[in-house]
């Protein structure tokens, strides 16, 4: 009976001692660095932009903003550990502190920075919400939808916009809608939905590596919505947020000043004092992030500047054959803009 | 009067059993209440350090997206509540018409099983045998495969009549819902009491006099005529909403999705295996001798069935068959899968978009919850109905 009341009272005390320590993450890059790994939230399947191979090898366009990540933190671009997620599963696994960040071709919001608890870092691919429909069907725009079932995934930007655009055209479009993408696109193209909308670098990534017969399908000219997409990190380590954010930039200086995975060696002697100071050769940038002065020649050296991972991941020579469009250099009539390394 | 008993005498000593009791009672239920409030607590502690918005605010925001299938009109510019709405009503569509479907065929199937034939003996035992030992997730899912794949696309559906089956779903023709349909319900209203009345009296009849009366045949036609006299009377409406082939879709008319087919389908079809069993063992636990003694009186095997062996077995089917409808309840959450907006899918769509994931998933429980004592509530009342009468 003694030893009842003692088991009580100390499972009592033992609540009260976790309940006296709340859980609040240590900084995140002291996390990482004992740990040593990055661990990396990512797609469960977007050829392009994260999958895994048979050898479970991921790559990708964001597989390798983890990398360079991991190279610029760790030193080693191998040290990542994906958690591949689905749309429903990816803010609460970053708020819950499971993944460090998330690099899931997520679209920034007001609503998920503002009551997520979530910071967008950088834009890595601007998008926009398109449709695909079977050639077969003979639709020109999207505005032939009218009345038409379209396939979508759940807990994306994508239902939202999808509806938007149907009311205000008037066009009544009905929504199936899946947990999972593999069963979006799998109803597509058994032909339960006239079409399926996603993002169009979704839909260029699916057309080409899913479909039996890519040019059996066709992606409308429309573009609804704007989709920049980028990695998300969790609030309240502004250090962390920072070398996210800046890795980024840096990937996008390195481009504009012609730093190349080959050539960042040789360019560590540029007589360039931008170059100089990206690589940590006249002035040590990364001791502002947490990091040594090598931070960005390592991450360039890992994965190439943003140019080669877009052309490696989604360019035009690549599987997927995406265009550069928007996602060229500002100076190059596109929109990536790095904010200056220094 | 009996003399006052002497006041009992309160005994606070450890040494009694009943104020230990009381002790070790507090103390636990201290325990559980303290660790629901640290949970509680801590998860809010944590929501609000990392920034995270929560509260049950967000119900009466816009939802600001479409749903596919509603039993009620639903327009994206309502509040999340409805859109909640949408969804419970979906699940309870999916449950109700499900779980009769699943007593009709399990305990068809269950009688089956114990036929006198081999051969639907043996077709019954391998129905059973197969649907319950699939996983429900992946019979869904081969379900709405075969939809999808299977069937021809909308513009080249099969058609039966002005019936169309495609892709698409089911379409069929739906009554245009005028001023005579009224009627027409309130005929078979009164079809309904005049068949209750019938029956009132032929059972009274049989006592009296040991004279059968019809006890199916003319209740229902009673009610036929009702309905149809109703609908004479109302001015006989016959326009129907017709389907017509569209150019991708088939256009007008009542549709049934095949999402919501497949759901249906599935579910049914496992949950039946279950129900059969149920009922099977329910009509072995009669003793031989009941139905030895129906058939010494001279009733038919239909008779035997129905008056005296389903009764008794009814005692013994009713408590298990409560816990497959609740299962076949709480499997239409897994028509998520495959598309179909059920309250899950609803809540899922809902906790993206707001973020508020321990509200939506709260919610879904006290859904789930409510629906599953509902129905144990309903069961146990049939139950207590049906228990043997003791007097």
């Amino acid at each position: 009976m003694k030893a009842a009341l003692k088991a009580s009272l100390v499972i009592t005390s033992a609540l009260a001692a976790i309940a006296a320590a709340p859980a609040q993450a240590g900084k995140t890059l002291d996390a990482i660095k004992a740990r040593g790994q990055v661990v990396c939230g990512v797609n469960t399947g977007l050829a392009g932009f994260s999958q895994a191979d048979s050898n479970g090898k991921w790559s990708g366009l964001d597989v390798d903003v983890c990398r360079a990540i991991a190279a610029a933190t760790l030193g080693d671009a191998e040290k990542v550990k994906y958690v591949p997620l689905n749309a429903q599963q990816r803010f609460t696994a970053l708020q819950s502190g499971e993944v460090d960040i998330l690099s899931r071709n997520t679209t920034f919001t007001l609503t998920r920075d503002g009551s997520l608890g979530l910071h967008s870092t950088g834009v890595t691919y601007y998008d926009g919400q398109g449709f695909m429909v079977p050639v077969k069907s003979g639709m020109k725009n999207a505005k032939q939808l009218k009345n038409q079932t379209v396939c979508v995934q759940s807990g994306t930007t994508t239902e939202k916009n999808l509806t938007d655009y149907s009311k205000a055209n008037n066009l009544g479009i009905k929504p199936v809608v899946f947990e999972k993408v593999e069963a979006a696109t799998g109803a597509y193209f058994a032909g339960r939905c006239v079409a399926y909308t996603t993002d169009a670098s979704g839909l260029a990534s699916v057309r080409n590596k899913e479909a039996k017969n890519p040019a059996e399908h066709v992606i409308l000219p429309e573009l609804i919505s704007k989709e920049p997409l980028g990695p998300m990190v969790r609030r309240g380590d502004d250090e962390w947020f920072a070398i996210a954010k800046w890795v980024i930039h840096g990937l996008l200086e390195a481009e504009e000043y012609g730093v190349t995975a080959a050539n960042v060696d040789q360019m560590k002697s540029s007589a360039d004092p931008v170059v100089q100071r990206i690589l940590g050769v006249s002035e040590d940038t990364g001791k502002h992030l947490g990091l040594d002065k090598e931070w960005m020649a390592r991450a360039v050296k890992a994965t190439g500047n943003y140019g080669e991972i877009f052309e490696r991941n989604v360019g035009p020579k690549s599987a997927l054959g995406l265009p550069r469009g928007v996602n060229n250099q500002w100076n190059k009539g596109g929109l990536m803009y790095a904010y200056p390394v220094r | 009067m009996a003399a006052a008993l002497p006041p009992k005498k309160q005994s606070w000593s450890w040494r009694s059993q009943a104020f230990r009791g009381i002790v070790y009672q507090v103390l636990a239920l201290s325990v559980i209440a303290f660790a629901v409030w640290f949970l509680a607590s801590n998860t809010m502690h944590n929501m609000k350090v990392r920034g995270i918005k929560s509260g049950f605010d967000f119900l009466t925001s816009t939802a600001g997206f479409d749903i596919g299938e509603s039993l009620f009109k639903f327009d994206s510019s309502e509040h999340y509540w409805r859109a909640f709405l949408v969804g419970l009503v979906n699940t309870l569509r999916v449950a109700v018409i499900g779980i009769i479907c699943t007593t009709v065929i399990g305990t068809l199937v269950g009688v089956g099983r114990l036929s006198r034939n081999a051969l639907v003996r043996a077709l019954c035992g391998a129905y059973v045998e197969w649907f319950r030992n699939i996983p429900i997730l992946l019979q869904l899912l081969v379900w709405y495969l075969l939809f999808t794949e299977v069937l021809p696309a909308a513009n080249e559906a099969w058609r039966l009549g002005n019936f169309f089956l495609s892709k698409g779903g089911l379409n069929f023709p739906s009554p245009i819902w005028a001023a005579g349909h009224k009627l027409t319900l309130a005929g078979l209203v009164a079809g309904g009491f005049a068949a209750w009345g019938w029956r009132r009296w032929a059972t009274h009849q049989f006592l009296q006099t040991g004279q059968l009366r019809s006890m199916f045949w003319v209740p229902s036609a009673l009610m036929f005529l009702g309905t149809l006299m109703g609908w004479a009377i109302g001015g006989a409406p016959t326009e129907m909403d017709v389907p017509i082939k569209g150019q991708f879709a088939i256009e007008n008319g009542g549709a049934l999705t095949p999402e919501f087919l497949a759901v249906l389908i599935g579910l049914t079809m496992y949950t039946a295996a279950f129900v059969a069993e149920v009922v099977r063992a329910g009509i072995q636990s009669v003793s031989r001798g009941q139905s030895e003694a129906a058939q010494a009186l001279g009733l038919s095997p239909g008779q035997e069935m129905r008056l005296v062996m389903l009764p008794q077995a009814l005692r013994v089917i009713i408590p298990p068959l409560t816990n497959q409808y609740l299962n076949l309840t709480k499997n239409s959450s897994l028509a998520v899968a495959i598309g179909y907006p059920d309250v899950v899918s609803i809540a899922n769509t809902a906790l993206n978009q707001t973020g508020r994931a321990v509200e939506c998933i709260a919610i879904v429980m006290l859904v789930y919850l409510t629906t599953s004592l509902a129905t144990s509530a309903l069961m146990n009342w049939y139950n207590s109905r049906a228990a043997i009468k003791e007097r």
